[in-house]
C-alpha cells in the first residue's frame, strides 16, 4: 500500500512516520516498503510532536508571493523523540539543542508543523 | 588514459539575447579550437541541463544546433556536480575506447532568461515535494540549515564564513570574465542583506548567464598535457532531511576513493578547485577533503594559504561566489581555470605550481559528490 498518510502533508494536524515490523527501522518519508530492509507495508505511527532542534535557518528572502508574506520564517530540522528527523517551521529564536513541541499553523495556503520551545 | 585537450569559458554575468544553446555553442567552439580540433572530429557529446530551457534530449538538441553528429550523446544531471560527473564519464568513455574526443558542455542564460524568483523556485525543487517544498525553503535555506549545524559542531562563526566570500571576490578581481569587479570586506559580507540565516547575500553565489566546455580525448592533441589521474563519486541522499551526520557526508567518501584511484595523497596536491555555491559549502568541503583541519579553513584563508601565492591556490578565477554561477557551466569554470593554471596560461593569475590539482563538485544539498585529480604531463 502506498496511499498518502493522513498527516500535515495532506492537511491533517499530525506528524506521521513509519516503522518496519520486520527490522524495526524508522522512516519519515512515506513509502510502501522499508528503505532499510525492503519489507512491505511498514506500520504508520503518529508522532508525539516532541523533539530536539538539529538545525535552523531563518528565511528572509522567499521566492513566491505566498511565502514572501510570511518572511522571516524559521525553517528547522527537528530530531523527533521517536527517532526520525523532519523539516518544519519554528519560533524565530530557536537554538540547536532546544527541546521543542509541535503545533500546526497555516503557511502559504497549507498547514505546516511549527515547533515551539518546551516550557 | 584520458587528457583534457581543450577548454572554453565565456564571461559570466549578463548575456542579453543569448539562449542556453548559444552560450553552450560559444563555449564549445572555444574548447574545440583550444584542443586544435575540427568540430567534425568530436564523436561524443555530454551536456548538462538548463532550467531556463528544459528538454528531455538536450544533448541532441545541442548537437543539431551546433552542427555535429556525434556517435555518442546524452545529457547528465547531477546538480552542481554535473560538470565533474560528465568529465568522469568522458574519462571512462575514452579509456574504454568508445569515442576519441568527448565534448563536455554546459551553459545557461539563467540570469536574463528568467526572473530571479523563477530561478530560486526552480532550484528549490531539489527539496522533497511533499515533506520539504511546502515549507517554503530555498536553496540558501537548505545550506543555511547545514551552516547552522556545522557552526554549532565545529565552532565556525559567520565572520569565518565571510572570509571565503572575500577571498573569492579578491580572485575574481583579477579575472576580466568574472561577474563581480568590486572588492568586498568581511564587514561588507556581515552587513549584506540576510537571505537564509546564517547566510547573507554575499555568502551566496549569484545567478549568472554563461557557458563552459572541455574536450576529453584519448590522446593529446597538442602541447597541453593535462590528464585525468583518477576520480570517484559518492551519493548519500537527495534531501537534507534525509542527510547523514556531518561526519558521514559524501565528500569524504568520494575523496577517499579518488585518492585510491589516482594513487595520490592530499600532500601531493598543488592547486584546488572546490565547489563554492555558498561560503559554508566551500568551508565544509575544504575540511571534508582534508585541505584544512576541522574548523580551521577560515584561519587558512586569513593566512593566505588559499591565495594565488599561497601553498594551496584555490579557485583563482573567483569561483561560483564571484566569477558566477550559470548552473552546470558554473562549476565547469573551476576546471577551465585549473586547466589554464596547469598549462601556464593563467596570465596575471598564474600560480607557481599546479602540477597536481584536486577538483571537487557537490550537487543537491551535499547530496552528490565527485572528486577528481588532474595531473600535468610534460
Amino acid at each position: 500500500m502506498s496511499e498518502k498518510p493522513t498527516d500535515w502533508t495532506t492537511g491533517a494536524e499530525a506528524i506521521v512516520y513509519q516503522g518496519c515490523a520486520a527490522c524495526g527501522a524508522l522512516q519519515y518519508f512515506h513509502r510502501s516498503f522499508c528503505v532499510a530492509c525492503g519489507a512491505k507495508d511498514p506500520v504508520e505511527k503518529r508522532a508525539s510532536g516532541t523533539g530536539t532542534v538539529y538545525a535552523t535557518s531563518l528565511v528572509c528572502r522567499a521566492a513566491t508571493p505566498e511565502t514572501r508574506a510570511h518572511v522571516p520564517y524559521n525553517i528547522v530540522l527537528v530530531d523527533a523523540s521517536e527517532g526520525f528527523r523532519l523539516m518544519a517551521h519554528g519560533d524565530n529564536d530557536l537554538s540547536i539543542g532546544d527541546k521543542v513541541t509541535a503545533r500546526f499553523v497555516p503557511f502559504a495556503g497549507r498547514l505546516v508543523p511549527y515547533f515551539e520551545r518546551q516550557e | 588514459m584520458s587528457f583534457i585537450t581543450g577548454v572554453g569559458l565565456t564571461s559570466f554575468g549578463k548575456h542579453e539575447a543569448s539562449s542556453s544553446l548559444d552560450l553552450m555553442s560559444q563555449a564549445a567552439q572555444l574548447a574545440i579550437s583550444d584542443a586544435g580540433l575540427k568540430r567534425g572530429e568530436i564523436d561524443g557529446v555530454l551536456c548538462g541541463y538548463s532550467t531556463v530551457s528544459p528538454h528531455i534530449m538536450l544533448a541532441t538538441v545541442f548537437a543539431e544546433h551546433f552542427g555535429i553528429k556525434p556517435a555518442y550523446a546524452h545529457a547528465v544531471q547531477v546538480g552542481g556536480a554535473t560538470g565533474l560527473a560528465m568529465t568522469m564519464l568522458a574519462h571512462h568513455l575514452v579509456e574504454a575506447g568508445i569515442v576519441k574526443h568527448v565534448l563536455v558542455v554546459g551553459g545557461e542564460n539563467r540570469l536574463t532568461g528568467q526572473s530571479r524568483d523563477a530561478s530560486i523556485l526552480a532550484l528549490a525543487q531539489v527539496g522533497h515535494p511533499d515533506y520539504e517544498v511546502p515549507l517554503g525553503p530555498t536553496i540558501p535555506a537548505y545550506y543555511g540549515l547545514v551552516a547552522s549545524r556545522y557552526m554549532h559542531e565545529y565552532g565556525v562563526t559567520q565572520e569565518d564564513l565571510a572570509e571565503f566570500a572575500v577571498l573569492m571576490r579578491a580572485h575574481a578581481l583579477t579575472h576580466p570574465g568574472a561577474q563581480f569587479h568590486d572588492a568586498i570586506s568581511v564587514a561588507d559580507v556581515m552587513a549584506s542583506k540576510p537571505v537564509a540565516m546564517p547566510l547573507k547575500l554575499l555568502d551566496c553565489c549569484p545567478v549568472s548567464d554563461g557557458g563552459a566546455a572541455f574536450v576529453i580525448s584519448r590522446e593529446r592533441t597538442g602541447p597541453a598535457g593535462v590528464r585525468v589521474r583518477g576520480c570517484a563519486q559518492a551519493h548519500t541522499h537527495q534531501h537534507i532531511t534525509a542527510a547523514p551526520a556531518l561526519s558521514e557526508l559524501g565528500a569524504e567518501m568520494a575523496i577517499a576513493k579518488a585518492k585510491q584511484a589516482a594513487g595520490v595523497a592530499i600532500s601531493d596536491v598543488r592547486y584546488a578547485a572546490v565547489y563554492d555555491s555558498f561560503t559554508i559549502t566551500l568551508a565544509m568541503l575544504l575540511e571534508d577533503l582534508g585541505l584544512a583541519g576541522r574548523g580551521e579553513a577560515a584561519a587558512r584563508v586569513r593566512s593566505g594559504h588559499f591565495g594565488r601565492d599561497g601553498a594551496m591556490p584555490l579557485n583563482t578565477h573567483g569561483g561560483l561566489l564571484s566569477y558566477g554561477h550559470c548552473g552546470v557551466g558554473g562549476a565547469m569554470a573551476h576546471l577551465v581555470e585549473t586547466h589554464l593554471q596547469m598549462t601556464g596560461r593563467a596570465g596575471n593569475r598564474q600560480v607557481r605550481d599546479a602540477s597536481i590539482a584536486l577538483l571537487h563538485g557537490d550537487g543537491g544539498v551535499l547530496s552528490s559528490h565527485v572528486s577528481m585529480f588532474l595531473e600535468q604531463v610534460r
